[in-house]
C-alpha cells in the first residue's frame, strides 16, 4: 500500500503519522504545493497547526493546491484519513460535515481518553470489535465537534459516527467528553465510508513503550481494507 | 565595500541627524556607569555615537555581558569526556552514545512574564527552541520551571494562568512535547514570577554547527521574520528591577511570539544546516542583530559589516539604533558560504520565509554598521563581546536570614491537631498537589517519543532506532536556598540527580538558570556567591558538568527580591529503555523499601509553610558522598531489574512521597501499610524533608537481594511496609502517631486541588 502523508506549513504530526503508516505500507511525505495523488492508495492528513491555526483551524490549509487533489482522490473513492488538524481540514474542505470549535474548557486538552468503537465495519476500523474501548491520546484546543441537529441525526441514522468518547465502563457520559463534542463524537466517516476524520491521535498509540497500542488498528484496518478492495 | 577598506585602523562614524547629544544623563539611561562609559571611550579611542552607545548598552548589560556573574561562574565544572560543547555557545552539547548528541539549555523570561505573562512565557519558549535548533539539533522536548506568589492573590492566578497558556500554546503549535518541569508557589515570588524554559534537542554528531562567523567574504543573511520596533532594549530592561508602574511603561519592551513562523524557521534552519550552504547560524535573541552579529564575529576572530538599508523591516523610518536593538522574534542570522546564497534563499522560499543579504564577514575584527553606505557604527568586535567589565563584589549575609535560620522550631513538632488532617492539607497544597491542571494544557505526546510523561520524577524521551533514552528534570527549592544558599544549591543538584536515577537514568550534565535579586546589594551577592559555590561542589561530586545556562538578576519589585532560585536542569542517559522505572506502585503485595535515613528535619519545609506560613529553620543536611552512593545503588538496582518503582522524597516528606507512589496517575490507585520505628516526633518523621531518600518497591522475593545491593553501596536500607490494594487504605504509622486515609479522599485532594483553585469563578470585584 502506498500512502501519502500530506504536509502543510505548520503540520507537526506528519512525522508521527509517517512512522505509523510505514508499519503497514510504503509512506511518502507530500508537500502541500505538490500536485497529483494518482500514485497512492491512501491519503493521510496529519495533526498540527497548519498555518498556525490562523483564521480558523484548517481554514487556510484547505485552500492549498494539494487539497484539490485530495478532494478528487476522495470523490474517486480513495481512502482519506484526517487526524486532529487533518479532521479540521476535512471539515473545512466540506469532505466531512460539521465543524470543530474551541474546547468547552476553553483550554488545550492533552491526555489519554477512552473511545468506543461504534462500528467495526469501516475501512478504518475493521480490525476492532464493535463496542471495543480504546485508550488513545488527544492533544487539541479546537476539538469540540458541532453540527446542526439534522446533520447529527443523519450521522446517527446512517451509522457514520465511528468513535465516541466514553468512560471506563463504555458509557458516553458528559464527564468522559474532553472537549464538549456534541453526542460525544470523536470520529466520523462520510456517506461513502472512504473519508474518516477523528480528533484523537491513533498514531501516538502504536507502541507499548509509549503507553498503548490501541491506535494500531486504524492503520492495520486501512491496510487490509485497501488490500481487499485491490483484489 | 571591499575588506581592504575595512582594515583601516582609524575609525570614524558619523552621528545621524536627530541623534541626541551624548550626555551623562543619556549614558546613565543606557545603564552604563561612569567608569563603564570611560572604558567605552578607551575601546573606541573617541566619543561613541548615539548608535554606538546603544550597542554598548545592550552588549554590556547584565543580560548579555554577565558582568556580575562571569567571574564566579568560572568556578563551575564544565568539562568531562562526554562534553562536546561547553558554555559559550547557543547551547551545551553532550555525547549520548550510538552516534547521537544532545543539545540542551535553560533560559529565563522572568521580566517579560511579570509584565505580560502570556507573551512573556510564549517568547521564552520560542527563544530556547531557537537556541537548540541553531546547534543543528531537532528540539525533542521542553520542560518549564515556574515560580509564583501564593494563589489566593487574583493577580498571581492571572500571571500563573497566562504563563501556563503561553508555554503551552507556543510549544503545542511548534510540536515539541513538554515532558516535565516544576512549579512552586510562595509569597517570596509574589511580585516576580520566575519563568524558565528548558529545551532538549537531538542531533547526529556530524550535524553540529556553531554560531560563528567564519570565512572572510562570506555573506550575512537575515532570515525569518522582519525587524520591527518591538522589544527594543529588552536586554537592558531585563537588567533592571521592576517597580509598581513597570506594567504599562515596560509593555512595549515585551516581544510578541509567532509559533507558526517559528515552526517554519525550525524546519528551514535544519534544512539549511543539512545543505552545507551555511557556516554559522544564530538566533537574534536578546539585543537582536547587535549581539548575534558581534558574537558570531567575536567567536571566529573576524569582523562583520552590516548594511541597515538591506535589513527587511516592518515599518519605514526605522533608525539604525532601532534596527540594531530590536528584539523582534523568530529571526535568525546565518552566514552563507559565498556563492551559495541562492541555495539559502531557495530553502527559505520553500518554507515561505524571507532571506536577505545584509552584510559580510570581514577580516578586520570590527563590528561595522552602514546606513546606505555611510558608517554609523564602527566598534572593535572582541572588546564589545568580551570586554564588558566584570565585577566580583562584597557579599554579606542578611541578618534577617541568619535569624530565620536559627529559629527554634520545637513548638512546630507538636501536631496541629490531627496528623491525617495535616497530611491531606499538604497533599492539596499547590506545591505538593498534582500539576495535572498545568501539564494537561501541554502536548506531551507529539513526536511519539515520550516514554515518561509529566507527573513523574523526570520526563523520558526515547531515541528512535536505538535502545537508548534521555531523561530530564528541573529542580530547585528556593526556600532552602534562601535559608542557606550554599546548602540549598547543593540540594537542588542532589535532588535533580535523584530524580534522574529514579527513572533509571545516569546523571550526565547540567544547565542552570540562576534567578536572583539585585547583585549590587551585598546580601544578594552573598546568596549568589554561596549558591554558585554549592552548585560547583555538587556538580563536581556527581560528575555532572555545567554546559551552559542563564543568569537572571534584578528579580525584585519595589526593592523586595525573590528567593534566590538557582534552577538546575539536569539530563541523564538511559542505555536500555526497557529497564526504566516509574514512580507509581505496581502491584499489591510488593515490599516498600526506604533507601537513606530519616532524620526528621523540618527546616524550610512545606509543612511549616502550610501549617504556620513559616519559612524558617536550618534546611535539611546534604551529604554529597552519601547522595552519590545512593545514586549508584538505585542505578544498580534498576540495572539488575530489581525495581518495581522508585520515587524521590521531597516536598511534603515521606508521607507525601508514599501518597504520590500510591496514587500513581490516578487510574489504578493502591493502598499502603507502612510502619516506621524511628525515634522522631511524628510530624518530623512524616513531613520532614530530609535529603538523600528514595522510596522503592520490589517483589517480596527479591527484598533480600535489594537490601544486599544497598549494603554493598553503603546505603542504609530497610523494608518499611508493603503495597496493598486501594481497599486496604493508606496507613503510615510512626512512633506515637499515624496517618490514615482512604485513597479516594487522597486522590481528590491531590488531583483536584489546583483545578479547584484555578477554575473557581471570580469573586465579584476581584
Amino acid at each position: 500500500m502506498r500512502i501519502a502523508v500530506i504536509t502543510f506549513p505548520g503540520s507537526n504530526c506528519d512525522y508521527d503519522l509517517y512512522k505509523a503508516a510505514q508499519r503497514v505500507g510504503e509512506a511518502r511525505f507530500v508537500w502541500h504545493r505538490e500536485r497529483g495523488l494518482d500514485d497512492f492508495d491512501a491519503v493521510l492528513l496529519p495533526g498540527g497547526f497548519s498555518y498556525g491555526d490562523y483564521l480558523r483551524p484548517g481554514a487556510i490549509a484547505r485552500m492549498s493546491p494539494i487539497m484539490e487533489d485530495v478532494t478528487a482522490f476522495a470523490r474517486g473513492g480513495g481512502p482519506v484519513l484526517g487526524i486532529c488538524n487533518g479532521f479540521q481540514v476535512l471539515c473545512e474542505a466540506s469532505l466531512l460535515p460539521g465543524a470543530l470549535v474551541r474546547n468547552a474548557s476553553l483550554r488545550f486538552e492533552s491526555r489519554d481518553v477512552l473511545l468506543r468503537v461504534e462500528r467495526a465495519d469501516t475501512l478504518f476500523t475493521g480490525d476492532y470489535r464493535d463496542g471495543q474501548v480504546l485508550r488513545i491520546p488527544i492533544a487539541h484546543g479546537d476539538g469540540s465537534y458541532v453540527a446542526d441537529d439534522a446533520t447529527l441525526d443523519a450521522l446517527e441514522a446512517e451509522r457514520r459516527v465511528v468513535f465516541r468518547y466514553v468512560d471506563a465502563s463504555g458509557e458516553a457520559t458528559a464527564a468522559a467528553n474532553p472537549n464538549g463534542s456534541l453526542r460525544n463524537i470523536a470520529g466520523i466517516v462520510n456517506e461513502r465510508g472512504n473519508v474518516m476524520g477523528m480528533m484523537p491521535h491513533p498514531e501516538r498509540a502504536t507502541e507499548e513503550l509509549l503507553g498503548s497500542t490501541d491506535g494500531s488498528g486504524v492503520f492495520t484496518s486501512l491496510a487490509s481494507g485497501v488490500a481487499a478492495s485491490a483484489s | 565595500m571591499s575588506t581592504a577598506e575595512g582594515t583601516a585602523t582609524e575609525t570614524h562614524a558619523s552621528p545621524r541627524p536627530g541623534d541626541p547629544p551624548i550626555t551623562p544623563e543619556l549614558v546613565a539611561e543606557h545603564g552604563l556607569s561612569e567608569e563603564e562609559f570611560e572604558r567605552v571611550r578607551r575601546v573606541m579611542g573617541r566619543e561613541p555615537t548615539f548608535t554606538e552607545l546603544g550597542v554598548f548598552s545592550a552588549m554590556w548589560s547584565e543580560h548579555c555581558g554577565y558582568k556580575n556573574s562571569k567571574r564566579l561562574l568560572r568556578l563551575l565544572p564544565t568539562k568531562a569526556p562526554w562534553v562536546i560543547q561547553g558554555p559559550g555557545e547557543n547551547a551545551g552539547v553532550i555525547d549520548i552514545g550510538d552516534g547521537y548528541a544532545l543539545a540542551f539549555k535553560i533560559e529565563s523570561h522572568n521580566h517579560p512574564s511579570a509584565v505580560e505573562p502570556y507573551q512573556g512565557a510564549a517568547t521564552g519558549v520560542g527563544g530556547i527552541l531557537r537556541d537548540i535548533f541553531t546547534m543543528g539539533a531537532r528540539p525533542v522536548a521542553v520542560l518549564d520551571s515556574l515560580r509564583f506568589g501564593d494563589l489566593d492573590d487574583p493577580r498571581v492566578r492571572y500571571l500563573f494562568g497566562g504563563v501556563v497558556r503561553g508555554v503551552g500554546d507556543y510549544g503545542n503549535c511548534v510540536g515539541v512535547p513538554n515532558i516535565g518541569g516544576e512549579v512552586a508557589f510562595d509569597r517570596g515570588y509574589a511580585g516576580n514570577p520566575i519563568v524558565n524554559a528548558m529545551c532538549l534537542g537531538l542531533l547526529k554528531h556530524e550535524d553540529l554547527i556553531t554560531a560563528s562567523a567564519s570565512g572572510v567574504g562570506n555573506t550575512l543573511m537575515a532570515v525569518g521574520a522582519r525587524t520591527g520596533r518591538d522589544g527594543i532594549h529588552g536586554a537592558t530592561f531585563a537588567s533592571e528591577e521592576l517597580s509598581g508602574d513597570s506594567d504599562e511603561a515596560s509593555r512595549p519592551q515585551v516581544q510578541v511570539g509567532d509559533p507558526f513562523t517559528e515552526k517554519l524557521l525550525l524546519e528551514a534552519s535544519l534544512e539549511l544546516i543539512a545543505s552545507g550552504a551555511i557556516t554559522g547560524i544564530q538566533d537574534m535573541g536578546a539585543a537582536g542583530i547587535t549581539s548575534s552579529a558581534s558574537e558570531m564575529a567575536g567567536r571566529a576572530g573576524n569582523g562583520v559589516e552590516i548594511e541597515m538599508a538591506d535589513v527587511p523591516v516592518r515599518e519605514a523610518g526605522m533608525t539604525p539604533y532601532e534596527i540594531l536593538l530590536s528584539e523582534s522574534q523568530e529571526r535568525m542570522l546565518v552566514v552563507a558560504e559565498r556563492g551559495r546564497e541562492h541555495e539559502v534563499r531557495r530553502i527559505l522560499e520553500k518554507w515561505e520565509l524571507e532571506a536577505a543579504e545584509i552584510g559580510r564577514v570581514t577580516d578586520d575584527g570590527r563590528f561595522r554598521v552602514l546606513e546606505s553606505g555611510a558608517v554609523v557604527a564602527d566598534i572593535p568586535a572582541l572588546p564589545l563581546t568580551q570586554g564588558c567589565p566584570t565585577y566580583e563584589r562584597e557579599g554579606v549575609e542578611s541578618e534577617d536570614v541568619r535569624a530565620l535560620r536559627s529559629a527554634d522550631l520545637s513548638e512546630h513538632l507538636i501536631p496541629q491537631g490531627d496528623l491525617t488532617r495535616s497530611f491531606l492539607l499538604l497533599l492539596s497544597s499547590p506545591n505538593v498537589a498534582s500539576k495535572r491542571w498545568i501539564y494537561e494544557q501541554y502536548d506531551s505526546t507529539v513526536r511519539t517519543g515520550t516514554v515518561v510523561r509529566p507527573g513523574g520524577d523526570a520526563g523520558v524521551i526515547r531515541i528512535r532506532g536505538t535502545d537508548r533514552a534521555v531523561a530530564a528534570t528541573t529542580d530547585c527549592n528556593g526556600r532552602f536556598v534562601y535559608l542557606a544558599p550554599r546548602r540549598g544549591a547543593m540540594i537542588a543538584v542532589a535532588e535533580a540527580a535523584r530524580n534522574l536515577v529514579c527513572v533509571g537514568a545516569v546523571p550526565t550534565a547540567v544547565t542552570n538558570n540562576l534567578n536572583f535579586g539585585n547583585p549590587l546589594k551585598p546580601h544578594i551577592y552573598f546568596q549568589f556567591r554561596q549558591a554558585v559555590l554549592g552548585m560547583a561542589e555538587a556538580c563536581e561530586a556527581f560528575e555532572t558538568p555545567v554546559t551552559g545556562g542563564n543568569v537572571s538578576f534584578y528579580n525584585e519589585t519595589d526593592g523586595r527580591a525573590i528567593y534566590p532560585t538557582p534552577v538546575i536542569g539536569m539530563v541523564g542517559v538511559i542505555e536500555d529503555v526497557g529497564r526504566l522505572t516509574r514512580q507509581a506502585f505496581r502491584a499489591a503485595g510488593d515490599d516498600i523499601v526506604l533507601l537513606g535515613e530519616n532524620r526528621g528535619e523540618l527546616g524550610g519545609s512545606e509543612y511549616l509553610y502550610v501549617t504556620a506560613r513559616l519559612v524558617a529553620g536550618e534546611p535539611p543536611a546534604v551529604d554529597l558522598v552519601a547522595e552519590r552512593a545512593l545514586q549508584h545503588a538505585v542505578l544498580a538496582l534498576a540495572h539488575e531489574g530489581l525495581l518495581r518503582s522508585a520515587h524521590d522524597c521531597s516536598e511534603g516528606g515521606l508521607a507525601c512521597a508514599l501518597a504520590e507512589c500510591a496514587l500513581g496517575d490516578g487510574t489504578t490507585p493502591h493502598g499502603v501499610r507502612v510502619e516506621l520505628d524511628d525515634d522522631l516526633a511524628p510530624v518530623a518523621a512524616l513531613f520532614g524533608e530530609d535529603q538523600g531518600r528514595i522510596l522503592i518497591t520490589c517483589d517480596p522475593s527479591s527484598t533480600g537481594e535489594v537490601l544486599r545491593v544497598a549494603e554493598r553501596h553503603d546505603v542504609p536500607a530497610r523494608r518499611i511496609g508493603s503495597v496493598t490494594d486501594a481497599k486496604g487504605g493508606f496507613r503510615v504509622a510512626v512512633r506515637s502517631g499515624s496517618v490514615s486515609a482512604d485513597p479516594a479522599t487522597m486522590a481528590d485532594a491531590y488531583f483536584g486541588s489546583l483545578a479547584r483553585i484555578m477554575d473557581a469563578p471570580l469573586e465579584p470585584g476581584a
